[in-house]
């Protein structure tokens, strides 16, 4: 596990001379890009600010580690940064602390906070700060024509080429279906009967032979990037950032991209529950979220962010909104990742999974 | 195998010579000789080249220049295992994988040999070395003394006509080691083998051997048979390295007919063989065993006055360490008969020798 | 020897029975020899015994559900699977439901029945949630939140998860389900994973020991008969793997076998294939092979060294002095001596590999996988702790029982690990 100390904050806290004794907290997160995007819009201002410091930590997401802290009565972390499936999971679990969204500020523009926040971004024990989603890309350098639906991915006769899926069931069932014709709306419904879960297999058959299955969220832009794959299921963050600062001849297509949010929890019984949620109520805020948007290419959670997301960081010719999942261009087919569909089946459907690549 | 023709050269190094690193000679010009049945130790210290002659002859080691034959036949190019000698190794080699029996049988099993054969030689030669009880054992089971008999009979059961001992007896302890002398002498005496023997021993060597090679240095010193390298060393490194020895250091005055008149730093004289010395008026060192010398009670004509510095006692015989023309290191061993008389530590007396016993050879700078 | 008849026991020299006396001075020894041991033992015991123990404990322990619904377990452990479900079950249930949920333990209780039947957990939350309004007679009420309440398998599920003690999650492991009545079946076919790769997990690991016994014997053997200086530099070159990160060495690894790595590009450049058809050699089978044959062979050639440095030359010189040619002297003499090398070597590499998961869960892609992979999914993904206790358990009685073979053929005293 990486640990670095945000040397910033404990000078910020030393020339303020601390009026109120400064707090350190703990906020753990997935790292990379991702982390850099959260320390420049959220910890280096809130440090400023508060004179507080933070403690930055990675991990590679899932919640045994919380439960590992919570069951020992030794919570380390003050605020972890989860999928939503781990949130609502967390919390039906009671590893998690009940949030009071009532803290929460009102946007910019006045609207009250449980309404400036998407469907679904307040949980009980969750505020979301970005959306993502689960996209494919390919490098049109050696993509002869111009994919643009789900459809093309499946397609080996129109595009071929190795294609790149993550090694899981999750999303890949969903934009299956999705390319077999299933609306996006009803994808959940038809994946909720075992004719849906074989036609889904089915259709994920036609390419098996062809595809790499990866796991981390850095390996497709590296498969694409080292011509592994010409097509890969992708995190469109992750995408962006190879485009945007490494110049990878990359292309994103946001049909049928399955999306889902990562939200700030906090661990039950974390050792500084006021300051973290001091912290979680700043970040969520309207400018700061727009602030993160200009780093990575995630949406933000709050619809009264949108108006205020800006350029590149560096780079004022490339605008932010047009690779923003939420934006209207990409969210006509966006299928909304089910939680709950996927908490009653992934057991049964993670083993499916196994089996059909094992066969 | 008989040793009728003893005197033909059945193993024959000429003119061989062997470098492992292309700039200094293990091996300097080597030639020799070795008659079939013939029982030959090449003896010397440790880094002389002996080892090295013999791995040569084995095949692990090819020699960098010269021929080495076996029968006539030059076998440089022939490899160890078509050579068809037999070895013993200084540990004994025995395969710890294998039972005694196995041992024995594998040098036979490898020649293709039907089994009723290899039952027949494996028996014949381990009843040859009294373990003919031990042939279900393995080797860590035995003794010293008994993987010793084991490994001699391993290397004679295949019916070599020549066998090469490595320093077979090192690793056994005084009384095993004469014990196994005489045992590996008889066998060979039985079997009229032909042996070439490596040891460092010069016990060993003058008790088994037939001829002795004494080498040192890259080279054979001395090669002649026990009594005449005993009784009559070459050189002073000869002299020195088989048996015990006192060394006194003079000027030669004259030689006539063969022996030599030498004096001491102090001026006395007395008188040697000369036999290796460089000439009238040149330094030369005398050598006499101290079984040699003679106490005198009275000085008389060729007696040199001695002083006794110390006793000891060993039973047969009493050694008794003098200074001799400034000397201190100058040994007699004085026989322990009824009427021999006491001598005291630091008494004055004479000693004596017959000028045959005490023998004028080069001052060499290595001893 | 004088043996008495009377067989009077032999005595000290102070009158105690020589055999008393003898006890006595060994007891003193044995104690001596256990205190220095001691505290590796308590160090062992603390750090590994008891967590290991606690851990398997998981595989046949799940008191989850019968913790967080007490009153429903109690009523289950009486009903006999086949009859309908009655009334007072359905009164228990709502009780423990409004309980757990203000507990929030409702998604715990919840997941584990939903081990056992898919599509139950938020049939559990959902229902939960609503629970404290529910008025008698519960069983309508209940069935009129959620249809599913009248299916006898949910309480069949129900009454799978509520035995503490099971052997269910072993029987996951094998690719059985233990039953509401106790008995056990087959998994469906298309759900059965976890033997298919526990027998490509042992495959695999053969065939990395197998490889780094080819790659490894050579190597060793030279080192053994070099002098110490270059035998050295060459341990160097061997230990190198123990020495990279393993990010390091994935990386190169990538850069090395991707289909547009190096050694593709060589294949193309010397004609071996041609640019279409460039070999797969990473994210499959192959890539685990190779990336762990890599990292495994230290384990083989420094057993495989320690033992052939101690075998001296003159045994393959005997051997050829009584007539053995190279290959005779090799296989009869030389080779058999090496076997507590190879046994040692053998049986690090094979044990190390079959637990091995950082590896193929970098290269392995799809085929490549192990059963150690599933395990880690278990462990942090799913968080379904029993079942990769069951599985590391299962993983554990297949190592004990082949070292067990390995001693019965081999023999344990006959191996040389250093």
């Amino acid at each position: 596990m990486k640990f670095n100390q945000i040397s910033l904050g404990v000078a910020a806290a030393l020339v303020m001379g601390a009026t109120n004794a400064a707090d350190t907290i703990t906020v753990v997160s997935w790292g990379g890009a991702y982390t850099v995007s959260q320390v420049e819009a959220y910890h280096k201002p809130w440090m400023a600010k508060t004179g507080n410091s933070i403690i930055s930590e990675d991990y590679n997401g899932g919640l045994s580690e919380v439960k590992a802290q919570v069951d020992a009565g030794n919570v380390k972390w003050d605020l972890v940064d989860v999928e939503l499936s781990d949130a609502v999971r967390g919390c039906d679990e009671g590893l998690l602390e009940t949030l009071d969204a009532s803290v929460l500020p009102a946007g910019a523009d006045g609207s009250a906070a449980a309404d400036d926040f998407i469907d679904g971004a307040l949980q009980d024990c969750a505020v979301a700060s970005i959306v993502w989603s689960t996209i494919y890309a390919y490098d049109n350098t050696v993509i002869d024509g111009q994919p643009s639906t789900i459809g093309d991915f499946f397609d080996l006769e129109k595009y071929p080429g190795k294609r790149g899926l993550r090694k899981s069931p999750k999303a890949n069932l969903e934009m299956a279906l999705a390319a077999d014709g299933v609306a996006a709306e009803e994808i959940y419904d038809v994946l909720s009967t075992p004719e849906g879960i074989d036609r889904a297999f089915a259709k994920l058959d036609t390419i098996k032979g062809e595809t790499i299955f990866w796991e981390a969220g850095a390996q497709p832009p590296q498969l694409l990037a080292d011509g592994e794959v010409v097509m890969t299921t992708a995190y469109n963050g992750r995408i962006f950032n190879a485009m945007a600062a490494e110049g990878k001849p990359f292309e994103v297509v946001w049909d049928a991209q399955v999306f889902d949010m990562d939200l700030w929890v906090i661990p039950k019984g974390a050792p500084n529950k006021e300051a973290a949620m001091d912290f979680l109520a700043f970040s969520t805020s309207t400018e700061q979220l727009a602030a993160q948007a200009s780093w990575i290419s995630y949406g933000p959670a709050r619809k009264s962010s949108a108006p205020l997301v800006g350029h590149y960081d560096g780079k004022p010719e490339l605008e932010m909104a047009p690779h923003m999942p939420t934006a209207p261009e990409n969210f006509g087919t966006a299928i909304a990742n089910d939680f709950e569909f996927w908490a009653d089946n992934q057991d049964e459907l993670n083993e499916r999974f196994n089996a059909w690549l094992a066969s | 195998m008989t040793s009728s023709d003893a005197n033909d050269a059945f193993v024959a190094f000429e003119h061989v010579q062997k470098s492992y690193d292309g700039e200094t000679l293990v091996v300097k010009d080597l030639n020799l000789s070795i008659g079939r049945g013939e029982f030959l130790t090449m003896l010397g210290p440790s880094g002389s080249g002996k080892t090295t002659c013999l791995m040569m002859l084995a095949g692990f080691e090819t020699a960098t220049h010269g021929e080495i034959k076996l029968g006539g036949r030059p076998i440089n190019n022939i490899p160890p295992h078509k050579r068809g000698i037999g070895m013993v190794f200084q540990n004994y080699a025995l395969f710890p994988h294998m039972s005694v029996h196995e041992n024995l049988a594998f040098p036979l099993e490898v020649r293709g040999m039907s089994k009723s054969e290899i039952e027949t030689k494996v028996k014949r030669a381990l009843d040859m070395v009294q373990m003919g009880a031990f042939g279900g054992r393995r080797p860590a089971q035995l003794s010293g003394g008994q993987q010793q008999r084991v490994a001699v009979a391993r290397a004679l059961v295949f019916d070599p006509e020549l066998v090469l001992m490595d320093e077979p007896l090192g690793a056994l302890d005084k009384q095993l080691r004469e014990q196994m002398q005489y045992e590996i002498k008889h066998i060979h005496e039985t079997l009229g083998v032909t042996v070439v023997y490596v040891t460092h021993d010069q016990s060993e060597a003058l008790t088994m051997s037939d001829r002795i090679a004494v080498f040192e240095d890259g080279r054979i010193q001395q090669l002649a048979d026990p009594a005449t390298l005993y009784e009559r060393p070459d050189n002073s490194f000869v002299a020195q390295f088989i048996g015990e020895n006192n060394k006194l250091e003079g000027v030669v005055r004259g030689i006539d007919n063969g022996i030599a008149t030498v004096a001491f730093d102090d001026g006395a004289t007395c008188e040697a063989l000369a036999v290796n010395c460089a000439g009238v008026n040149e330094k030369t060192l005398l050598s006499i065993r101290p079984e040699r010398v003679k106490i005198e009670d009275q000085a008389g004509d060729k007696t040199i006055s001695a002083k006794v510095l110390e006793l000891i006692y060993l039973g047969d015989h009493i050694r008794c360490r003098m200074d001799v023309h400034g000397h201190n290191e100058f040994i007699v061993k004085v026989p322990n008969n009824t009427n021999q008389k006491a001598l005291q530590k630091g008494q004055l007396t004479h000693v004596s020798w017959i000028p045959e016993d005490c023998r004028a050879l080069d001052l060499s700078d290595s001893v | 020897m004088s043996q008495t008849a009377d067989k009077q026991p032999v005595l000290a020299a102070d009158g105690t029975p020589l055999k008393q006396a003898l006890d006595a001075a060994l007891f003193r020894n044995r104690m001596r020899a256990f205190m220095l041991v001691l505290p590796l033992l308590l160090f062992l015991f603390v750090t590994f015994i008891i967590p290991i123990g606690i851990f398997l404990s998981f595989g046949i322990h799940d008191p989850v559900f019968s913790k967080f619904m007490p009153k429903t377990s109690a009523v289950l452990s009486d009903w006999d699977t086949t009859s309908e479900p009655t009334e007072d079950m359905y009164a228990a249930l709502v009780a423990d439901m409004v309980v757990a949920r203000k507990d929030k333990t409702i998604g715990r209780a919840a997941t584990r029945v939903n081990r056992e039947l898919s599509g139950t957990r938020s049939l559990f939350t959902s229902s939960a949630r609503k629970a404290a309004k529910l008025e008698a007679p519960f069983k309508e009420s209940l069935v009129a939140v959620k249809k599913q309440w009248a299916d006898p398998e949910v309480w069949k599920a129900m009454k799978v998860a509520s035995r503490s003690w099971t052997l269910g999650y072993y029987a996951n492991a094998l690719d059985y389900k233990q039953v509401a009545d106790g008995s056990f079946e087959p998994q469906p076919e298309n759900r059965q994973i976890h033997v298919p790769l526990l027998v490509k997990t042992l495959w695999i690991s053969l065939q990395v020991t197998l490889y780094c016994l080819i790659l490894g014997y050579p190597i060793a053997y030279l080192m053994s008969n070099l002098p110490a200086r270059t035998s050295n530099l060459l341990m160097i070159l061997v230990l190198l793997p123990f020495w990279t990160s393993i990010l390091v060495r994935t990386t190169a690894w990538i850069a090395m076998l991707q289909s547009q790595g190096v050694l593709n590009d060589l294949f193309v450049l010397f004609g071996v294939t041609d640019d279409d058809n460039r070999y797969s050699m990473i994210y499959n089978k192959l890539g685990t092979l190779i990336a762990m044959t890599h990292i495994l062979l230290p384990f083989m050639v420094l057993p495989l060294y320690s033992v052939m440095r101690g075998i001296p030359p003159s045994y393959v010189r005997a051997a050829k002095s009584m007539g053995a040619t190279n290959w005779t002297a090799f296989s009869r003499i030389y080779a058999p001596q090496t076997i507590p090398g190879i046994g040692a070597g053998a049986i690090l590499v094979f044990i190390v590999a079959i637990g091995y998961y950082i590896t193929p869960a970098l290269v392995g892609g799809q085929d490549g996988q192990m059963i150690s992979n599933v395990i880690a999914f278990h462990m942090k993904s799913s968080l379904n702790w029993s079942l990769a206790a069951a599985l590391g358990g299962v993983l554990l009685v297949v190592v004990m029982t082949l070292y067990w073979i390995y001693d019965r053929v081999v023999g344990i005293d006959n191996m040389k690990l250093g």
